[in-house]
């Protein structure tokens, strides 16, 4: 016992040292990564925007005037006091429906992102460290599902499967993988030709540990940018199912199936409160994530 | 070069088998079968068996996929299960008014985001350039069908100065000035979808360049600024910018379905919304397999392109 305890304290101290100098220079360097983007006024607005959204989202029930399903007597009634952006083509007031399809659009943005994010890292990673038949193998699978047009290969998937909420997400997590695992294989590529990582294969740490804890980290900044410019794009591409009518369907709101209503000429001219409400929220949820997603590049890369 | 060339169309070759299946796996994906949902709930079950039995529809699923593909070598994709002409030609005769809008687009959104892009960086940080790269984040983030319609609203039901949809007037005489006409709307939401994005690009990739020493040679040695950005900078700076455009293919493609279904334009995206509300499985698979392999062949020739114009990149 005594004798263990001999050999192994010396080193663990230092390890105690080291890990302490590390975090304390990981904090600076995050303190340098939160300066660089509070510097940016237009990310830190599309942050604000984006948790006002969260907690719309969150408390869309106390927030809502009306129950977003409920049908009342006035059908396409423009904005009064009672309904202030009126009620749609069935009679629900459209305020409430706007709030609740937060929701949709933010679990569908997080969710098909945090998926695929997860498989292409992973992927990516074994696939450039591994690298021969393994890389060759991931390497023509991202190419066979980059090669399908994205959104219509989608609706053409989705309209078969059936469209629910589980259904989009998972669908578009499969056609967005590529993407990510392209990025990062391109990053681990050159990062484990670096002499940290020799030194991590010298010292017989298992493959797992140098991928997930020592190349992972150094690759993490544009996994970032890429996941939150995605959030965007899926956010998009859920509005743009559900406006051809075969994303989100109706009774559940969804910024893009309210929007669907106008391809009739009548709404279109006659009833703007039915679709420039819904874009409007639509196009500043979309900005608000690329503004961040640009802050958070510029912060992330001191290069630029 | 050659050499380079031979390799990248081997590697082409299992992509594209990977293609067919994954193309066919989709497809069979769906539930129930074509004929059930055509046939008259009262036919006898004999009738419907047989109709089964012709269209293929009995055999097994790997069976079906070889005899498709087998087809396909042949040139062929089958019939469409609603209209029973051939997919070929339904497909022939819609993919001229999508190749029209999106190759009018693509050109547009070139010719206008290069100078953009490059005035942008050499003027970087001035009030011009903020004023871009706003504009630019707008129109990558405004939803392309809420523009669509908001183009409509404004031009064609507002100032009633655009016709709302479709290729040529109805009845009216097709001249080249009605058929401008109706480009014109769905052209600029493609355009600007297209220009939003690759503002940015352009510019990223010009300011890279405009750091590099060789300008700051160039610029030392007294050449005029002018040559300096359009013959040292912006060549180096276009080279990134090929493969960028050629990255936009698929993402035209899949857009012109939205664009196609707001202002009735007759192409490949209409026939897919069409394809996929009357279960034509034959039609869907031919035009996914006739959209993957543009994707393909346009990034096969923009690699080689590259390789090509850069004779920095190298194979291994």
């Amino acid at each position: 016992m005594s004798m263990t305890d001999i050999r192994v304290n010396p080193t663990t101290r230092i390890m105690d040292a080291t890990q302490m100098i590390e975090s304390e220079l990981e904090e600076r360097y995050t303190q340098q990564i939160i300066r660089r983007f509070r510097k940016n006024r237009l990310a830190v607005a599309g942050l604000v925007v984006i948790i006002l959204l969260i907690f719309t989202g969150l408390f869309a029930p106390w927030l809502t005037p009306h129950n977003p399903n409920e049908v009342t007597a006035v059908f396409s009634a423009s904005p009064s006091t009672t309904h202030l952006l009126g009620t749609d083509q069935v009679g629900r007031d459209v305020l409430s429906r706007l709030i609740y399809a937060t929701r949709i659009s933010l679990i569908v943005g997080f969710i098909t992102v945090s998926i695929y994010v997860t498989i292409g890292t992973i992927l990516g990673l074994i696939s450039a460290y591994y690298g021969g038949w393994m890389d060759m193998i991931v390497m023509r699978l991202a190419d066979i599902f980059m090669s399908f047009p994205y959104l219509m290969v989608i609706l053409v998937v989705v309209s078969i499967l059936g469209s629910s909420l589980t259904t989009i997400i998972l669908v578009l997590a499969l056609f967005s993988w590529p993407t990510v695992a392209r990025l990062v294989r391109g990053s681990v590529l050159s990062l484990k030709e670096l002499d940290y990582v020799k030194a991590g294969v010298a010292l017989g740490l298992s493959p797992a540990r140098i991928m997930f804890s020592h190349i992972l980290p150094n690759a993490l900044g544009p996994i970032i940018v890429n996941a939150t410019f995605g959030v965007a794009a899926a956010i998009l591409s859920e509005a743009g199912l559900s406006f051809l009518g075969m994303g989100i369907q109706p009774p559940t709101p969804s910024w893009g199936n309210m929007l669907s209503d106008a391809q009739s000429l009548t709404v279109l001219t006659n009833q703007l409160w039915l679709w420039v409400p819904a874009g409007s929220i639509l196009l500043v949820t979309v900005l608000a994530i690329n503004f961040m997603g640009d802050g958070l590049r510029d912060a992330l890369d001191p290069k630029q | 070069m050659l050499h380079y060339i031979v390799r990248r169309l081997f590697i082409a070759i299992p992509v594209l088998l990977g293609i067919t299946i994954l193309n066919f796996c989709i497809v069979n994906l769906a539930p129930g079968n074509p004929v059930d949902m055509f046939i008259d709930p009262n036919t006898p079950q004999q009738l419907v068996e047989a109709k089964k039995e012709m269209l293929g529809l009995n055999d097994p699923l790997i069976i079906q996929y070889f005899k498709w593909l087998w087809q396909l070598l042949q040139g062929g994709f089958g019939y469409s299960f609603s209209s029973f002409a051939p997919v070929t030609h339904i497909i022939g005769e819609r993919i001229g008014p999508t190749l029209m809008l999106t190759s009018i687009s693509l050109t547009l959104g070139l010719l206008i985001a290069i100078p953009i892009g490059i005035l942008s960086a050499v003027k970087q940080n001035t009030r011009f350039d903020y004023i871009i790269t706003g504009l630019s984040f707008i129109w990558t983030s405004i939803p392309q069908f809420f523009l669509g319609l908001g183009l409509i609203y404004l031009f064609a039901l507002h100032f009633k100065i655009l016709p709302t949809g479709g290729m040529l007037t109805i009845g009216g005489d097709a001249n080249f000035a009605d058929r401008i006409k109706h480009l014109i709307l769905p052209v600029s939401v493609l355009t600007i979808a297209i220009i939003g994005k690759k503002i940015r690009y352009v510019r990223a990739s010009m300011l890279d360049v405009l750091k590099q020493d060789y300008l700051r040679t160039a610029r030392a040695k007294g050449l005029h600024a002018f040559i300096v950005t359009n013959k040292h900078a912006l060549r180096n700076a276009l080279i990134p910018i090929i493969t960028v455009f050629g990255m936009e293919i698929p993402l035209l493609l899949g857009g012109s379905i939205i664009i196609e279904q707001i202002f009735q334009w007759p192409g490949i995206g209409q026939l897919t919304m069409q394809s996929i509300l009357s279960r034509d499985y034959p039609t869907l698979m031919g035009l996914n397999f006739i959209a993957a392999i543009i994707v393909l062949a346009t990034n096969l020739f923009m690699d080689i392109l590259y390789f090509v114009a850069d004779p920095r990149v190298k194979y291994n």
